[in-house]
């Protein structure tokens, strides 16, 4: 029941997440949704895995909090650069 | 009612507390008007949400390895986010996406102008 809830509000999270990244208007929201997708992924994973009580998707969890920023900051170091 | 069920029920309530985290700050990224105002939304879920999620998963997990690995996400996290945060912010200011008539102090401008504090050319472009 709980774990439908949060999953149920995730879901909607990613949909409207995904919405701001198909819709932008710039590169920047873009980048700032995919961020968030990120942050949302990881969240839905972590909850999966507390639900029913395994630790498989874990290492998931430290690889995503680990490279989840290096698009955003090559993305951000070009949008940048456009101007100058 | 156990010490077992009461972390389990914490850490429910915990997981739906970062999940509708996420839930308000996409609506909030739908909704805010301009990058910087849709950053502030962003944080939410990428720290709050996000560290709510990962003590919930603690709660009900409670083995020490489990919770070793949490500790190193939520470490990662609190790391690696303010760095895109900055970049995309100064990426916003410097493709002109951040109003200044909304700013009540605005001293990167000169700065940028080369008569301020900070020589631009000595900056990392």
């Amino acid at each position: 029941m709980v774990m439908g809830l949060c999953l149920f509000a995730l879901g909607v999270a990613a949909a409207l997440t995904i919405y701001r990244m198909a819709a932008g208007p710039t590169m920047l929201d873009r980048v700032i949704a995919m961020d968030v997708l990120v942050a949302i992924v990881v969240c839905g994973l972590g909850v999966e895995a507390a639900f029913n009580r395994h630790a498989t998707t874990l290492p998931i969890l430290v690889v995503l909090s680990l490279v989840g920023f290096v698009g955003s900051v090559s993305v951000a170091r070009f949008a940048a650069r456009d101007r100058t | 009612m156990s010490a077992g069920g009461i972390a389990d029920a914490v850490g429910a309530a915990a997981l739906l507390g970062g999940a509708l985290l996420s839930l308000l700050a996409s609506i909030g990224l739908l909704r805010f008007p301009d990058v910087l105002s849709r950053m502030h939304a962003a944080t939410k879920p990428q720290v709050l949400g996000l560290l709510l999620v990962l003590l919930g998963v603690g709660l009900r997990l409670r083995s020490s390895i489990d919770v070793g690995t949490l500790l190193v996400v939520a470490v990662f996290q609190m790391l690696t986010t303010p760095v895109a945060a900055h970049m995309v912010g100064r990426a916003a200011y410097r493709t002109g996406n951040v109003s200044g008539d909304a700013l009540a102090f605005d001293e990167l401008t000169d700065g940028l102008a080369g008569d301020g504090p900070g020589d631009p050319s000595a900056r990392m472009r």
